[in-house]
């Protein structure tokens, strides 16, 4: 029995991530998600203009993820620089991504800067830094709307079928006729612009094609045996719809899902640039393509930058998404 | 009669597809008692099938109940609405499948499919229903329910997977269990394992057992009485002794003699020529006419009832 258990505890997950791992592009595709995941949750200590540790009057200090009462308006690097008995640890980028400096407007990439200055003085790399939360964030969290609603409706058409499924999908059809950017572009217009209206926003106009997949997938697996033996138990439809039906037809929709993380990273930045997306001071790659908009004849730190970091998200989710595509694909495995 | 269990009056099912109505089962009659095994023998497509999922309702698109009753402790299935047949379905009657590896999900684990049952149906806290689901697959007899109980699906055999269907089925002591060729996909000699099961399974429980399928020797080792369907319809209706011992039926006939080492048949088997008919345009008449044997021109004439011929031996057959 213990031998048998080696032998066939070669799961699924694991045929697909052996799969998955032949396509070297998409595999280190991945690697730079997860950097850049790691890289939006520890921006705070990787580019920061107060010291992550500092020792005052033989106090600790930890500024960066405290405020404290005593340095309310303290500026820390002029009051770290002539004090010699004050010791601090700065993050490796001694730039917050919404520190002005205008003694340093636009400055091409040198030492002080790495990627240059914008026309506040702001730092470009602290800024890209801190664009990665906004991207990921808006990316993943439309992406769940988008999923829940998706699932949702999908389930129900492909499952019930008949007139719900004539009326969902006449419904899903409608959402698709409209052109989506025109249609956030009127929404934003009415509605006060902040981040997480861009993420509901995104959210709610992109289910149709997840709506889609998992209805043709409940279509598929209503009829099969084991939907109809789990009827026979006397099972609750709910039950079979998110217990037994469900998982297993999430691997295509997780595929779906990462190109529309992809979509939606890339639809986010579009609206910054169109200066409707993430209102400014917060950094976002698309509002720093913007200013650059106005300087497009020498500042071309401004464009490259937050462009090449907008292009290799979006390339990195799409090549994992089609990796993935290709490693459930039975019809491709060798 | 009073210890009728289950009983089928005038059930007529019909699929409606783009080439007609396909009439699968048309005025069946059958009788359940307790702790009985009853089995419906007959070739595929003649509507066993259809007819063992209308008993919980469960006949899929495009099919369609036109008539008739389904008796069940009083109530009559076919008219209860879904929230009443929940309670039936599993607890009270519950079906196995042909193939165990498509009616187990592919992937919830053992563990959480059986667990499933008792979740929905009782109200018994999480680890009593593990306690009692590793019960349950000690009782079909599976080694080390443990790691089946954390296995998927595919890891296992075949045979153990009806094993744990038929665990699943059993879950809730139910008072019929139907098993719709049970052990088709299986080889000989598991085959011969689960029919064992089953039979220790029904004498330990009181269970009634319906057993569909369409090899006759294997009812000869399980059932009690025996209904042989043709075209949907039921041809003939005996205790299986006399069934075996005195076929009446020509289609019953044919079928035993495919059997091998049925009355020294060992150098050349028996087949029946020709098809089942589809159903669609029924021709008036002894459905099976045109392949039997014996056909004379009284068989197309009119249509055949079926009747007592000896004591309780019913037959659908004018010869």
């Amino acid at each position: 029995m213990k031998k048998m258990n080696n032998l066939t505890h070669f799961s699924y997950s694991k045929f697909i991530w052996t799969q998955f791992k032949k396509n070297k592009l998409a595999y280190y595709s991945l690697y730079l998600i997860f950097f850049l995941i790691i890289l939006a949750v520890l921006a705070p200590i990787i580019s920061n203009d107060k010291p992550i540790i500092m020792k005052y009057k033989n106090k600790l200090y930890f500024p960066v993820f405290k405020e404290y009462p005593e340095f309310v308006g303290v500026n820390f690097k002029n009051f770290t620089k002539n004090n010699k008995e004050i010791w601090a640890v700065f993050p490796p980028i001694k730039y917050s991504p919404t520190e002005y400096d205008l003694a340093s407007i636009l400055i091409p990439p040198c030492k002080k800067h790495l990627l240059g200055t914008d026309d506040s003085g702001r730092d470009i790399l602290a800024r890209i830094i801190y664009g990665t939360r906004i991207s990921l964030s808006v990316g993943f969290i439309a992406t769940g709307i988008s999923l829940l609603i998706g699932i949702l409706i999908g389930a129900l058409a492909g499952y019930y079928g008949g007139k719900i499924d004539i009326i969902l999908s006449r419904f899903i059809e409608i959402i698709i006729c409209f052109p989506t950017l025109i249609l956030i572009l009127g929404v934003l217009a009415i509605m006060k612009q902040s981040i997480f209206t861009i993420m509901i926003i995104i959210g709610i106009f992109g289910w149709t094609g997840i709506a889609r997949l998992v209805r043709a997938e409940f279509l598929k697996l209503k009829n099969q045996e084991f939907v109809i033996a789990a009827k026979a138990l006397g099972l609750s439809d709910i039950r079979i719809i998110f217990n037994h039906i469900l998982p297993n037809a999430l691997t295509p929709v997780l595929v779906s899902a990462t190109f529309e993380v992809a979509g939606a990273i890339l639809l986010e930045s579009t609206l910054s640039f169109l200066g409707l997306g993430v209102p400014p001071p917060t950094p976002s790659w698309g509002s720093i393509l913007m200013q650059a908009h106005d300087y497009v004849d020498f500042a071309w730190w401004l464009i490259i930058f937050p462009g090449l970091s907008i292009f290799l998200t979006v390339t990195a989710y799409n090549l994992v998404g089609e990796a993935l595509r290709d490693a459930i694909d039975p019809r491709l495995r060798t | 009669m009073k210890n009728i269990l289950l009983e089928i009056k005038n059930l007529s099912v019909s699929f409606f597809t783009d080439y007609g109505e396909i009439k699968a089962v048309r005025n069946l009659n059958l009788t359940i008692k307790k702790g009985e095994t009853v089995g419906i023998v007959g070739e595929s497509g003649c509507g066993k099938t259809i007819t063992a999922l209308s008993i919980l309702n469960l006949v899929p698109a495009p099919g369609k109940i036109l008539q008739g009753e389904i008796k069940f402790e009083n109530k009559n299935l076919l008219s209860l609405n879904n929230e009443k047949l929940r309670e039936i379905r599993g607890k009270k009657i519950s079906i196995i499948f042909q193939d165990p590896m498509a009616s187990l999900n592919p992937v919830l684990k053992i563990g959480e499919q059986l667990s499933e049952v008792f979740v929905f149906h009782t109200e018994l806290k999480k680890d009593k229903i593990k306690e009692k689901v590793l019960k349950l697959l000690k009782n079909v007899k599976i080694p080390n329910p443990e790691i089946v109980y954390n296995s998927y699906p595919h890891q296992l055999s075949g045979g153990m997977q009806q094993r744990v269907m038929i665990a699943m089925a059993l879950a809730l002591n139910p008072k019929i269990l139907i098993a719709d060729e049970p052990t088709t996909s299986l080889d000989v000699t598991i085959e011969s394992e689960i029919l064992k099961l089953l039979y220790s399974l029904k004498k330990k429980y009181n269970l009634s057992i319906l057993f569909i399928t369409h090899n006759m020797a294997l009812l000869s080792q399980i059932a009690d009485r025996i209904y042989v369907m043709y075209a949907g319809e039921i041809v003939e209706e005996a205790k299986k002794e006399e069934l075996f011992k005195k076929p009446l039926h020509p289609y019953t006939k044919a079928l035993l003699e495919a059997i091998p080492g049925y009355k020294n048949n060992y150098k050349k088997l028996n087949y029946i020529p020709g098809e089942i008919p589809n159903n669609i345009n029924i021709l008036p008449g002894c459905t099976f006419y045109p392949r039997c044997k014996f056909g004379k021109k009284i068989c197309y004439e009119k249509d055949i009832e079926i009747f007592e011929k000896s004591k309780n031996h019913f037959v659908r057959c004018v010869l």
